[in-house]
Protein backbone atom coordinates (compact mmCIF):
# COMPACT_ATOMS: atom_id res chain seq x y z
CA UNK A 1 0.00 0.00 0.00
CA UNK A 2 2.82 2.50 0.62
CA UNK A 3 4.12 1.62 -2.79
CA UNK A 4 5.89 4.72 -4.02
CA UNK A 5 7.39 5.18 -7.47
CA UNK A 6 10.07 7.45 -8.91
CA UNK A 7 8.97 9.96 -11.54
CA UNK A 8 10.71 12.75 -13.41
CA UNK A 9 9.44 16.30 -13.04
CA UNK A 10 8.56 17.71 -16.49
CA UNK A 11 6.80 20.95 -15.64
CA UNK A 12 5.90 22.96 -12.55
CA UNK A 13 2.29 24.16 -12.50
CA UNK A 14 0.00 26.38 -10.42
CA UNK A 15 -1.40 25.35 -7.05
CA UNK A 16 1.71 23.37 -6.12
CA UNK A 17 1.04 20.87 -8.88
CA UNK A 18 3.55 19.37 -11.30
CA UNK A 19 3.48 17.32 -14.47
CA UNK A 20 5.67 14.23 -14.16
CA UNK A 21 6.75 11.34 -16.31
CA UNK A 22 5.90 8.14 -14.53
CA UNK A 23 7.30 5.17 -16.44
CA UNK A 24 6.44 6.75 -19.76
CA UNK A 25 3.01 8.10 -18.83
CA UNK A 26 2.39 11.72 -17.97
CA UNK A 27 0.54 12.53 -14.83
CA UNK A 28 -0.32 15.55 -12.74
CA UNK A 29 0.73 15.24 -9.12
CA UNK A 30 0.82 17.48 -6.08
CA UNK A 31 3.95 18.92 -4.49
CA UNK A 32 1.99 20.09 -1.46
CA UNK A 33 3.66 17.81 1.10
CA UNK A 34 7.13 17.82 -0.43
CA UNK A 35 9.73 19.18 1.96
CA UNK A 36 11.88 21.53 -0.08
CA UNK A 37 11.84 22.39 -3.76
CA UNK A 38 11.63 20.17 -6.80
CA UNK A 39 13.01 21.44 -10.09
CA UNK A 40 12.29 20.32 -13.64
CA UNK A 41 14.47 17.26 -14.29
CA UNK A 42 14.50 16.10 -10.67
CA UNK A 43 13.33 12.63 -9.77
CA UNK A 44 10.69 12.59 -7.07
CA UNK A 45 9.10 9.70 -5.22
CA UNK A 46 5.33 9.64 -5.77
CA UNK A 47 2.83 8.07 -3.42
CA UNK A 48 -0.95 8.24 -4.07
CA UNK A 49 -0.61 11.34 -6.23
CA UNK A 50 1.71 13.33 -3.98
CA UNK A 51 5.47 13.75 -4.24
CA UNK A 52 6.93 12.79 -0.85
CA UNK A 53 10.67 13.05 -1.49
CA UNK A 54 13.19 14.27 -4.03
CA UNK A 55 15.45 11.32 -4.78
CA UNK A 56 19.00 12.10 -3.77
CA UNK A 57 21.06 10.74 -6.68
CA UNK A 58 24.43 11.43 -5.10
CA UNK A 59 23.34 9.59 -2.00
CA UNK A 60 22.15 6.71 -4.19
CA UNK A 61 25.57 6.46 -5.78
CA UNK A 62 27.29 6.61 -2.41
CA UNK A 63 25.03 3.83 -1.12
CA UNK A 64 25.79 1.63 -4.10
CA UNK A 65 29.50 2.04 -3.55
CA UNK A 66 29.08 1.28 0.10
CA UNK A 67 27.18 -1.93 -0.69
CA UNK A 68 30.00 -2.95 -2.98
CA UNK A 69 32.74 -2.26 -0.50
CA UNK A 70 30.90 -3.97 2.30
CA UNK A 71 31.31 -7.21 0.41
CA UNK A 72 35.08 -6.97 0.34
CA UNK A 73 36.12 -5.21 3.50
CA UNK A 74 37.11 -6.93 6.67
CA UNK A 75 34.96 -6.94 9.77
CA UNK A 76 36.08 -3.73 11.45
CA UNK A 77 35.92 -1.52 8.39
CA UNK A 78 32.51 -2.90 7.61
CA UNK A 79 31.40 -1.97 11.07
CA UNK A 80 32.49 1.61 10.60
CA UNK A 81 30.98 1.85 7.17
CA UNK A 82 27.58 0.61 8.14
CA UNK A 83 27.37 3.35 10.73
CA UNK A 84 27.22 5.84 7.87
CA UNK A 85 25.22 3.70 5.46
CA UNK B 1 17.03 6.52 -14.11
CA UNK B 2 19.89 4.13 -14.35
CA UNK B 3 21.07 4.59 -10.81
CA UNK B 4 17.82 3.00 -9.62
CA UNK B 5 18.13 -0.06 -11.81
CA UNK B 6 21.66 -0.48 -10.45
CA UNK B 7 20.02 -1.57 -7.22
CA UNK B 8 18.67 -4.62 -9.06
CA UNK B 9 21.87 -5.87 -10.70
CA UNK B 10 22.48 -9.41 -9.64
CA UNK B 11 26.26 -9.15 -10.13
CA UNK B 12 26.29 -6.68 -7.28
CA UNK B 13 24.30 -9.04 -5.06
CA UNK B 14 26.74 -11.93 -5.02
CA UNK B 15 29.36 -10.40 -2.67
CA UNK B 16 26.65 -9.38 -0.19
CA UNK B 17 25.13 -12.86 -0.23
CA UNK B 18 28.57 -14.37 0.40
CA UNK B 19 28.98 -12.01 3.29
CA UNK B 20 25.63 -13.04 4.75
CA UNK B 21 26.72 -16.68 4.62
CA UNK B 22 29.92 -15.93 6.51
CA UNK B 23 28.15 -14.29 9.45
CA UNK B 24 28.29 -16.38 12.56
CA UNK B 25 25.03 -15.64 14.35
CA UNK B 26 23.28 -18.89 15.23
CA UNK B 27 19.57 -19.19 14.39
CA UNK B 28 17.93 -15.79 13.90
CA UNK B 29 14.49 -14.53 12.96
CA UNK B 30 14.36 -11.31 10.99
CA UNK B 31 10.97 -9.65 10.78
CA UNK B 32 9.92 -7.24 8.06
CA UNK B 33 7.08 -4.99 9.16
CA UNK B 34 6.26 -3.82 5.69
CA UNK B 35 4.08 -5.75 3.27
CA UNK B 36 5.94 -4.08 0.41
CA UNK B 37 9.07 -5.77 1.72
CA UNK B 38 7.25 -9.11 2.02
CA UNK B 39 6.47 -8.97 -1.69
CA UNK B 40 9.94 -7.69 -2.65
CA UNK B 41 11.60 -10.47 -0.63
CA UNK B 42 9.50 -13.11 -2.38
CA UNK B 43 9.85 -11.60 -5.83
CA UNK B 44 13.62 -11.30 -5.61
CA UNK B 45 14.00 -14.84 -4.31
CA UNK B 46 16.00 -13.64 -1.30
CA UNK B 47 14.52 -16.36 0.90
CA UNK B 48 16.03 -19.03 -1.34
CA UNK B 49 19.57 -17.68 -0.96
CA UNK B 50 19.48 -17.25 2.81
CA UNK B 51 21.45 -19.63 5.03
CA UNK B 52 19.14 -22.12 6.78
CA UNK B 53 19.67 -20.49 10.16
CA UNK B 54 18.26 -17.16 8.94
CA UNK B 55 14.48 -17.06 8.99
CA UNK B 56 12.54 -14.21 7.42
CA UNK B 57 9.12 -13.59 8.97
CA UNK B 58 6.41 -11.12 8.08
CA UNK B 59 4.73 -8.77 10.49
CA UNK B 60 1.63 -6.57 10.50
CA UNK B 61 2.88 -4.50 7.57
CA UNK B 62 -0.13 -3.78 5.48
CA UNK B 63 -2.86 -1.30 6.38
CA UNK B 64 -5.41 -3.22 4.32
CA UNK B 65 -4.71 -6.39 6.27
CA UNK B 66 -4.89 -4.84 9.73
CA UNK B 67 -8.19 -3.04 9.06
CA UNK B 68 -10.73 -4.65 11.37
CA UNK B 69 -14.06 -6.05 10.24
CA UNK B 70 -15.83 -3.44 12.38
CA UNK B 71 -14.15 -0.61 10.46
CA UNK B 72 -14.96 -2.30 7.15
CA UNK B 73 -18.58 -2.61 8.18
CA UNK B 74 -18.61 1.12 8.87
CA UNK B 75 -17.38 1.80 5.34
CA UNK B 76 -20.12 -0.46 3.99
CA UNK B 77 -22.75 1.38 6.07
CA UNK B 78 -21.44 4.75 4.84
CA UNK B 79 -21.59 3.58 1.22
CA UNK B 80 -25.26 2.65 1.76
CA UNK B 81 -26.14 6.03 3.27
CA UNK B 82 -28.42 7.99 0.91
CA UNK B 83 -26.62 10.78 -0.94
CA UNK B 84 -23.15 9.45 -0.19
CA UNK B 85 -20.46 8.56 -2.69
CA UNK B 86 -17.81 6.52 -0.91
CA UNK B 87 -14.34 6.98 -2.40
CA UNK B 88 -11.42 4.76 -1.45
CA UNK B 89 -8.17 3.27 -2.72
CA UNK B 90 -8.61 0.16 -4.85
CA UNK B 91 -6.78 -2.06 -2.37
CA UNK B 92 -9.75 -1.97 -0.04
CA UNK B 93 -12.51 -3.03 -2.40
CA UNK B 94 -12.37 -6.81 -2.26
CA UNK B 95 -11.73 -7.13 1.46
CA UNK B 96 -14.65 -8.99 3.02
CA UNK B 97 -16.30 -7.26 5.98
CA UNK B 98 -18.40 -9.35 8.34
CA UNK B 99 -21.26 -9.49 5.79
CA UNK B 100 -19.97 -8.12 2.51
CA UNK B 101 -17.17 -6.28 0.77
CA UNK B 102 -17.32 -2.80 -0.77
CA UNK B 103 -17.11 -4.50 -4.17
CA UNK B 104 -20.33 -6.38 -3.43
CA UNK B 105 -21.93 -3.17 -2.21
CA UNK B 106 -20.92 -1.46 -5.46
CA UNK B 107 -22.38 -4.33 -7.46
CA UNK B 108 -25.70 -3.71 -5.70
CA UNK B 109 -25.70 -0.23 -7.25
CA UNK B 110 -24.38 1.88 -4.40
CA UNK B 111 -21.89 4.60 -5.22
CA UNK B 112 -18.40 3.30 -4.42
CA UNK B 113 -15.62 4.96 -6.39
CA UNK B 114 -12.02 3.79 -6.60
CA UNK B 115 -9.61 6.68 -6.50
CA UNK B 116 -5.89 6.69 -7.12
CA UNK B 117 -5.37 9.78 -4.99
CA UNK B 118 -7.23 12.05 -2.60
CA UNK B 119 -6.89 14.61 -5.41
CA UNK B 120 -9.42 12.52 -7.36
CA UNK B 121 -11.73 12.42 -4.33
CA UNK B 122 -11.63 16.22 -4.15
CA UNK B 123 -12.41 16.38 -7.88
CA UNK B 124 -15.43 14.13 -7.26
CA UNK B 125 -16.64 16.52 -4.57
CA UNK B 126 -16.36 19.44 -6.99
CA UNK B 127 -18.11 17.55 -9.78
CA UNK B 128 -21.01 16.42 -7.55
CA UNK B 129 -22.00 19.35 -5.33
CA UNK B 130 -25.34 17.66 -4.60
CA UNK B 131 -23.70 14.53 -3.15
CA UNK B 132 -21.65 13.84 -0.04
CA UNK B 133 -18.18 12.52 -0.88
CA UNK B 134 -16.78 10.41 1.94
CA UNK B 135 -13.18 9.31 1.56
CA UNK B 136 -12.54 6.05 3.42
CA UNK B 137 -8.93 6.63 4.45
CA UNK B 138 -6.74 3.65 5.16
CA UNK B 139 -3.00 3.72 5.39
CA UNK B 140 0.04 4.09 7.55
CA UNK B 141 2.28 7.13 8.01
CA UNK B 142 3.23 7.11 4.31
CA UNK B 143 -0.33 7.58 3.15
CA UNK B 144 -1.56 9.94 5.86
CA UNK B 145 -0.07 13.17 4.39
CA UNK B 146 -2.28 12.72 1.30
CA UNK B 147 -5.36 12.61 3.57
CA UNK B 148 -4.19 15.64 5.55
CA UNK B 149 -3.49 17.53 2.32
CA UNK B 150 -7.01 16.72 1.08
CA UNK B 151 -8.61 18.18 4.21
CA UNK B 152 -6.50 21.33 3.96
CA UNK B 153 -7.37 21.73 0.28
CA UNK B 154 -11.08 21.12 0.95
CA UNK B 155 -10.98 23.90 3.52
CA UNK B 156 -9.12 26.29 1.23
CA UNK B 157 -11.55 25.64 -1.61
CA UNK B 158 -14.57 25.91 0.68
CA UNK B 159 -15.82 22.42 -0.18
CA UNK B 160 -18.82 21.59 2.01
CA UNK B 161 -19.50 18.07 0.76
CA UNK B 162 -16.18 16.36 1.45
CA UNK B 163 -15.32 14.35 4.54
CA UNK B 164 -12.98 11.63 5.68
CA UNK B 165 -13.65 8.40 7.53
CA UNK B 166 -10.23 7.75 9.00
CA UNK B 167 -9.05 4.27 9.92
CA UNK B 168 -5.42 5.28 9.41
CA UNK B 169 -2.89 3.76 11.75
CA UNK B 170 0.66 4.28 12.93
CA UNK B 171 3.28 1.58 12.59
CA UNK B 172 5.32 2.40 15.68
CA UNK B 173 2.58 1.67 18.26
CA UNK B 174 1.76 -1.43 16.18
CA UNK B 175 5.37 -2.61 16.35
CA UNK B 176 5.50 -1.94 20.07
CA UNK B 177 2.30 -3.90 20.63
CA UNK B 178 3.66 -6.85 18.70
CA UNK B 179 6.97 -6.92 20.55
CA UNK B 180 5.36 -6.41 23.95
CA UNK B 181 3.13 -9.44 23.38
CA UNK B 182 6.29 -11.53 23.23
CA UNK B 183 4.59 -14.32 21.25
CA UNK B 184 7.12 -14.35 18.48
CA UNK B 185 10.90 -14.29 18.64
CA UNK B 186 12.20 -11.28 16.74
CA UNK B 187 16.00 -10.90 16.65
CA UNK B 188 16.14 -8.10 14.13
CA UNK B 189 13.81 -5.84 12.18
CA UNK B 190 13.83 -4.61 8.59
CA UNK B 191 12.33 -1.15 8.98
CA UNK B 192 9.75 0.13 6.48
CA UNK B 193 11.29 2.43 3.86
CA UNK B 194 8.43 4.64 2.85
CA UNK B 195 6.90 4.92 6.31
CA UNK B 196 10.33 6.10 7.45
CA UNK B 197 10.58 8.65 4.63
CA UNK B 198 7.75 10.46 6.42
CA UNK B 199 8.55 9.93 10.10
CA UNK B 200 12.34 9.63 9.77
CA UNK B 201 14.72 6.79 10.51
CA UNK B 202 15.29 8.12 14.03
CA UNK B 203 11.72 7.14 14.91
CA UNK B 204 12.94 3.52 15.04
CA UNK B 205 15.75 4.10 17.55
CA UNK B 206 13.53 2.71 20.28
CA UNK B 207 14.08 -0.78 18.87
CA UNK B 208 17.79 -1.02 19.73
CA UNK B 209 17.51 1.31 22.72
CA UNK B 210 14.48 -0.18 24.48
CA UNK B 211 14.23 -3.70 23.10
CA UNK B 212 17.88 -4.41 22.23
CA UNK B 213 16.77 -5.29 18.67
CA UNK B 214 18.84 -4.08 15.70
CA UNK B 215 16.91 -2.35 12.92
CA UNK B 216 17.87 -1.62 9.32
CA UNK B 217 15.70 0.75 7.29
CA UNK B 218 15.55 -0.64 3.79
CA UNK B 219 14.41 0.24 0.30
CA UNK B 220 12.57 -2.18 -1.94
CA UNK B 221 15.24 -3.32 -4.39
CA UNK B 222 17.09 -6.59 -4.05
CA UNK B 223 20.37 -4.93 -3.08
CA UNK B 224 18.68 -2.77 -0.46
CA UNK B 225 17.16 -5.80 1.22
CA UNK B 226 20.34 -7.85 1.05
CA UNK B 227 22.44 -5.00 2.45
CA UNK B 228 19.89 -4.44 5.22
CA UNK B 229 19.90 -8.15 6.08
CA UNK B 230 23.68 -8.20 6.14
CA UNK B 231 23.80 -5.12 8.37
CA UNK B 232 21.37 -6.80 10.79
CA UNK B 233 23.37 -10.01 10.93
CA UNK B 234 26.52 -8.01 11.52
CA UNK B 235 24.95 -6.23 14.46
CA UNK B 236 23.69 -9.51 15.90
CA UNK B 237 27.11 -11.07 15.44
CA UNK B 238 28.78 -8.14 17.20
CA UNK B 239 26.03 -8.06 19.86
CA UNK B 240 25.69 -4.35 19.15
CA UNK B 241 22.10 -3.55 18.33
CA UNK B 242 21.83 -0.21 16.52
CA UNK B 243 20.00 1.57 13.74
CA UNK B 244 21.27 1.43 10.16
CA UNK B 245 19.68 3.26 7.25
CA UNK B 246 20.41 1.58 3.92
CA UNK B 247 17.78 3.74 2.18
CA UNK B 248 19.43 7.12 2.73
CA UNK B 249 18.72 8.20 -0.85
CA UNK B 250 15.11 8.62 0.33
CA UNK B 251 14.99 8.43 4.11
CA UNK B 252 16.37 11.24 6.27
CA UNK B 253 16.92 10.92 10.02
CA UNK B 254 14.13 13.43 10.71
CA UNK B 255 11.83 12.40 7.85
CA UNK B 256 9.67 14.72 5.79
CA UNK B 257 8.77 17.42 8.30
CA UNK B 258 6.37 19.18 5.98
CA UNK B 259 4.30 16.07 5.31
CA UNK B 260 4.33 14.92 8.91
CA UNK B 261 3.56 18.49 10.01
CA UNK B 262 0.42 18.49 7.83
CA UNK B 263 -0.66 15.20 9.39
CA UNK B 264 -0.20 16.60 12.88
CA UNK B 265 -2.04 19.77 11.98
CA UNK B 266 -5.13 17.88 10.83
CA UNK B 267 -5.12 14.71 12.93
CA UNK B 268 -4.69 13.67 16.53
CA UNK B 269 -4.03 10.29 18.07
CA UNK B 270 -6.77 7.95 19.16
CA UNK B 271 -7.11 4.26 19.92
CA UNK B 272 -7.53 2.09 16.83
CA UNK B 273 -8.64 -1.48 16.43
CA UNK B 274 -6.21 -3.72 14.54
CA UNK B 275 -7.07 -7.09 13.10
CA UNK B 276 -5.19 -9.67 15.13
CA UNK B 277 -4.28 -7.24 17.89
CA UNK B 278 -7.50 -5.66 19.08
CA UNK B 279 -7.47 -2.11 20.30
CA UNK B 280 -4.07 -0.41 20.53
CA UNK B 281 -4.04 2.93 22.38
CA UNK B 282 -2.86 6.04 20.49
CA UNK B 283 -2.27 4.06 17.32
CA UNK B 284 -4.88 5.67 15.07
CA UNK B 285 -5.38 9.07 13.44
CA UNK B 286 -8.62 10.99 14.02
CA UNK B 287 -9.54 14.47 12.74
CA UNK B 288 -8.97 17.25 15.26
CA UNK B 289 -11.93 19.25 16.57
CA UNK B 290 -10.88 22.16 14.36
CA UNK B 291 -11.56 20.01 11.31
CA UNK B 292 -14.79 18.44 12.60
CA UNK B 293 -16.63 19.62 9.47
CA UNK B 294 -14.52 17.18 7.42
CA UNK B 295 -14.94 14.25 9.78
CA UNK B 296 -17.36 11.63 8.45
CA UNK B 297 -17.60 10.08 11.93
CA UNK B 298 -19.07 13.35 13.19
CA UNK B 299 -21.19 14.11 10.13
CA UNK B 300 -22.87 10.74 9.86
CA UNK B 301 -24.24 8.77 12.73
CA UNK B 302 -23.01 5.32 11.76
CA UNK B 303 -23.28 2.51 14.26
CA UNK B 304 -22.37 -1.05 13.49
CA UNK B 305 -22.72 -4.17 15.58
CA UNK B 306 -19.52 -5.77 16.93
CA UNK B 307 -18.14 -7.70 14.02
CA UNK B 308 -16.91 -11.28 14.09
CA UNK B 309 -14.07 -12.39 11.81
CA UNK B 310 -14.35 -15.45 9.58
CA UNK B 311 -14.02 -18.46 11.93
CA UNK B 312 -11.49 -20.30 9.77
CA UNK B 313 -9.34 -17.27 8.96
CA UNK B 314 -6.03 -17.06 10.80
CA UNK B 315 -5.06 -13.62 9.47
CA UNK B 316 -4.72 -12.37 13.03
CA UNK B 317 -2.01 -14.90 13.79
CA UNK B 318 -0.37 -14.39 10.40
CA UNK B 319 -0.18 -10.65 11.09
CA UNK B 320 1.39 -11.26 14.48
CA UNK B 321 3.98 -13.52 12.87
CA UNK B 322 2.95 -16.58 14.92
CA UNK B 323 1.40 -18.53 12.03
CA UNK B 324 2.48 -18.84 8.41
CA UNK B 325 -0.18 -18.67 5.70
CA UNK B 326 0.09 -22.41 4.89
CA UNK B 327 -0.77 -23.13 8.54
CA UNK B 328 -4.28 -21.91 7.75
CA UNK B 329 -6.64 -24.82 6.91
CA UNK B 330 -8.34 -22.97 4.07
CA UNK B 331 -5.17 -21.48 2.52
CA UNK B 332 -5.19 -22.13 -1.21
CA UNK B 333 -8.39 -24.18 -1.02
CA UNK B 334 -11.42 -22.23 0.19
CA UNK B 335 -9.32 -19.07 0.39
CA UNK B 336 -7.60 -17.87 -2.80
CA UNK B 337 -6.98 -14.42 -4.31
CA UNK B 338 -10.14 -14.91 -6.43
CA UNK B 339 -12.25 -15.88 -3.40
CA UNK B 340 -10.50 -14.40 -0.39
CA UNK B 341 -11.85 -15.15 3.06
CA UNK B 342 -9.46 -12.80 4.81
CA UNK B 343 -7.71 -9.55 3.92
CA UNK B 344 -4.23 -11.10 3.91
CA UNK B 345 -5.28 -12.91 0.73
CA UNK B 346 -6.80 -9.80 -0.88
CA UNK B 347 -4.13 -7.21 -0.49
CA UNK B 348 -1.36 -7.53 -3.03
CA UNK B 349 1.00 -7.03 -0.09
CA UNK B 350 -0.80 -9.46 2.19
CA UNK B 351 1.29 -12.36 3.44
CA UNK B 352 -1.21 -14.98 2.27
CA UNK B 353 -1.36 -13.52 -1.24
CA UNK B 354 2.45 -13.30 -1.40
CA UNK B 355 2.78 -16.93 -0.29
CA UNK B 356 0.08 -17.99 -2.73
CA UNK B 357 1.77 -16.32 -5.70
CA UNK B 358 5.40 -17.06 -4.97
CA UNK B 359 5.79 -19.92 -2.57
CA UNK B 360 4.95 -22.63 -5.10
CA UNK B 361 7.92 -21.60 -7.23
CA UNK B 362 10.23 -21.39 -4.29
CA UNK B 363 9.69 -24.39 -2.02
S1 LIG C 1 1.48 -0.08 3.49
FE1 LIG C 1 3.58 0.58 3.55
S2 LIG C 1 4.40 -0.35 5.34
FE2 LIG C 1 2.61 -1.33 4.68
S3 LIG C 1 3.01 -2.90 3.44
FE3 LIG C 1 2.65 -1.29 2.19
S4 LIG C 1 4.58 -0.36 1.82
FE4 LIG C 1 4.77 -1.52 3.57
S1 LIG D 1 -5.39 -18.16 3.96
FE1 LIG D 1 -7.16 -16.84 3.87
S2 LIG D 1 -8.40 -17.43 5.58
FE2 LIG D 1 -6.35 -18.22 5.95
S3 LIG D 1 -5.30 -16.67 7.13
FE3 LIG D 1 -4.88 -16.24 5.01
S4 LIG D 1 -6.45 -14.82 4.35
FE4 LIG D 1 -7.11 -15.72 6.28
Amino acid sequence: MCLAVPAKVLELRDNQMALVDLNGTQREISLMVLDGEAAVGDFVLIHVGYAIEVIDEEEAERTLKMFEELGTLDEEDAGELSAIL
Amino acid sequence: MSIISSFRESSRAKPIIDRIHQRDTGPVSIMEFCGGHTVAIFRSGIRTVMPVHVQMISGPGCPVCVTSNGDLDRAVALAKTPGVILATYGDMLKVPGSEESLMQVKAQGYAVEIVYSTLDALALAEAHPDREIVFFAIGFETTSPAAAAAVLQARDRGLQNFSICSVMKLTIPGARALLSMGEVKVDAVIGPGHVSSIIGSDAWRFLPEEYGIPVAISGFETLDLLAATDALLRMIEAKQPDLVNTYSRIVKPGGNRKAWGAVQQVFELRAASWRGFGEIPESGLALREEFAAYDADRRFDIRVAPAPEHPACRCGEVLRGVALPPDCKVFGTACTPEHPLGPCMVSSEGSCAAYYHYQRQQR
